[in-house]
């Protein structure tokens, strides 16, 4: 049997790897103003084609740390490679699944799946068209020309789902994309998007609040400190992906690993 | 008189949708035939008004609407509102068009909010009645003073709206933007300016009725022309029934371009609107 694996803590003297990492975060720190200390020193590898997750209390800088891989925001000191070049702005191999949905509250569910591609100039017969099969791939076939206002929460997080995969973006950035969304949904949301990566071959960062949830969709778990946000441990829950989504919740590495992050969070708690 | 089927007077009462009983017939009403009832209901109460009379200078509704068919069949209407609508178009449209590009420019840029911000916002909370003899003065009594009068109230609402607006526009919406490496042209076309399209309408109805405000001022105060001359002229003469025609016309004419600017902003910047939520 499989244990969950901890990895060695990257130091900022490690090269960023762009064959087997397509993202390398190298000791980047952030302050907000001068008093706000968001992050300290972060070095971390995104694994190409995994789900890797940033977990951690509230305000302890995942949103920041997402934004600054996407080149949202810029850090204080420190570097983002992606595919060994560093980040300077968002770029075509990125994609913002953003956690409060940001569709268009004007557009049809197709404008709003075809945005990334309306922006790079893209002919309009040729973006609708992909835009409608992405549509479909997140299950939303028959709603292409509503608008935002006539979905639920669950709905729009897929439209902005759907937007971000029409882009052919190699990495996917999602801030809590299922905190809009109640449980049943959720878990159904989170099979679906398994499902949709391992056909799409992306890699996936992923900011969540619920361990549960972290263990279940990822390939590597970075815990982060309370702010300012350091990386407390890394961890491979070393899941056999084969099984049925309910085996997997029953199975053994998975309970362990949710009550170690818990052990861990409660450390820093108290 | 018992109670029949036709539901005009008791269904003034109902509310927004719903069905009333009538003798038994159960009524639904739409929206069309609600509007319809509260304007008959209006006319009424006004044509009793007048039979008492409330003042001996307050015609009922019936000789107001004969005054009304009289001008507008000896054609002193049509001629009035050719010449009202000169200096209300000229106005309107050029209060609409730089005020939207100036409202816009303020929103996106320090410079010019510092350069605009003190002009507008003194106009907006200016008198402005008191400063069309200023306007005579400078510019005479034609054509220029008037729509001059009429820029001078529509323009400080339209500028004024549309920057608030743009300089509220959503940050999540603008980072999406950005996210998709939107250039700062397509932020500004396609997010900033839609996303503060509802506003930026409000100011316009609200300007175009100010417009009207302004166009009838500068014809009571400049000179009498148009509409504002069938007002007061017929006001010295005490034809009090012609006097309100021309008000209640006047009234009717600016309700209904506001609701058509209303109908064109559903339709070309609202789409999501258009089906009844
Ligand atoms: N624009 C800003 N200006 C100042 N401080 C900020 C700004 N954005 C975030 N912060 C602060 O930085 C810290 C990290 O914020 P961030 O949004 O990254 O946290 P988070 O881990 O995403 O939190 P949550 O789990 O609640 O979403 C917080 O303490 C927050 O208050
Ligand atoms: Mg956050």
């Amino acid at each position: 049997m499989n244990q969950a694996v901890h990895l060695p803590l990257l130091d900022e003297a490690t090269p960023a790897d762009p064959t087997s990492n397509i993202v390398a975060v190298r000791g980047i720190t952030k302050y907000y103003g001068t008093d706000v200390h968001a992050l300290e020193n972060i070095n971390l590898d995104f694994p190409t084609g995994q789900m890797t997750t940033l977990l951690g209390p509230s305000g302890c800088g995942k949103t920041t740390l997402l934004k600054i891989v996407a080149g949202l925001l810029e850090a204080t000191s420190g570097e983002v490679f992606v595919k060994g070049k560093p980040v300077t702005g968002p770029g075509p191999e990125r994609a913002f699944v953003f956690q409060d949905f940001a569709l268009l509250p004007w557009a049809t569910v197709t404008r709003n799946v075809a945005f990334g591609l309306e922006l790079t100039g893209a002919p309009k017969k040729e973006r609708e068209d992909i835009a409608r099969s992405f549509i479909d791939k997140v299950g939303l076939a028959g709603f292409e020309e509503k608008y935002p206002h006539e979905l639920s929460g669950g709905m729009r997080q897929r439209v902005g789902l759907a937007r971000a995969l029409a882009v052919d973006a190699d990495v996917l950035l999602m801030d809590e994309p299922f905190s809009a969304v109640d449980e049943q949904n959720r878990r159904k949301f989170q099979e679906d998007l398994l499902r949709l990566l391992s056909v799409e071959n992306k890699t996936v960062l992923f900011v969540t609040h619920s361990i549960e949830e972290a263990v279940y969709v990822s390939d590597q778990i970075v815990l982060l400190s309370p702010r300012p946000g350091r990386i407390h441990s890394i961890i491979r829950p070393e899941l056999d992906r084969s099984e049925s989504p309910d085996d997997i919740r029953r199975d053994k590495i998975y309970l362990d690993t949710v009550e170690e992050i818990w052990g861990n969070i409660r450390k820093y708690l108290e | 008189m018992n109670a029949s089927p036709d539901s005009t007077n008791s269904a003034a009462t109902a509310l927004p949708g719903s069905s009333l009983e009538v003798s038994g017939f159960r009524v639904r009403l739409t929206g069309f035939q609600l509007r319809l009832i509260s304007v008959i209901v209006f006319f009424t109460a006004w044509q009793i008004a007048g039979l008492i009379p409330i003042s001996p200078a307050f015609p009922t509704f019936t000789a107001t609407m004969a005054s009304m068919f009289e001008m507008t069949f000896d054609g002193t209407m049509i001629a009035a509102y050719i010449e009202t609508l000169k200096p209300l178009a000229l106005g309107v449209g050029i209060s609409a068009t730089f005020g939207v590009a100036i409202g816009v420019s303020m929103g996106l840029y320090k410079g010019s909010r510092w350069l605009f911000e003190p002009i507008f916002v003194v106009l907006q909370a200016s008198p402005v009645a008191a400063l069309i003899p200023l306007i005579t003065y400078a510019y005479g009594i034609g054509l220029t003073a008037k729509t001059i009068a009429v820029i001078i109230l529509a323009s400080p609402i339209i500028v004024l709206n549309t920057y608030k607006a743009v300089g509220n526009a959503s940050p999540v919406l603008i980072q999406m933007c950005c996210s998709f490496q939107g250039t700062r042209l397509q932020q500004i076309w396609k997010v900033i300016i839609p996303n503060a399209a509802p506003v930026i309408f409000a100011g316009l109805r609200l300007g175009v009725a100010a417009g009207f405000i302004g166009v009838i001022l500068a014809e009571l105060l400049i000179t009498p022309t148009g509409i504002g001359d069938i007002i007061s002229y017929n006001r010295s003469i005490a034809n009090y029934p012609h006097m309100y025609a021309a008000v209640l016309s006047i009234i009717v004419f600016s309700a209904v371009m506001v609701g058509l600017l209303e109908k064109a902003e559903v339709r070309y910047f609202r789409p999501e609107k258009k089906r009844g939520n």
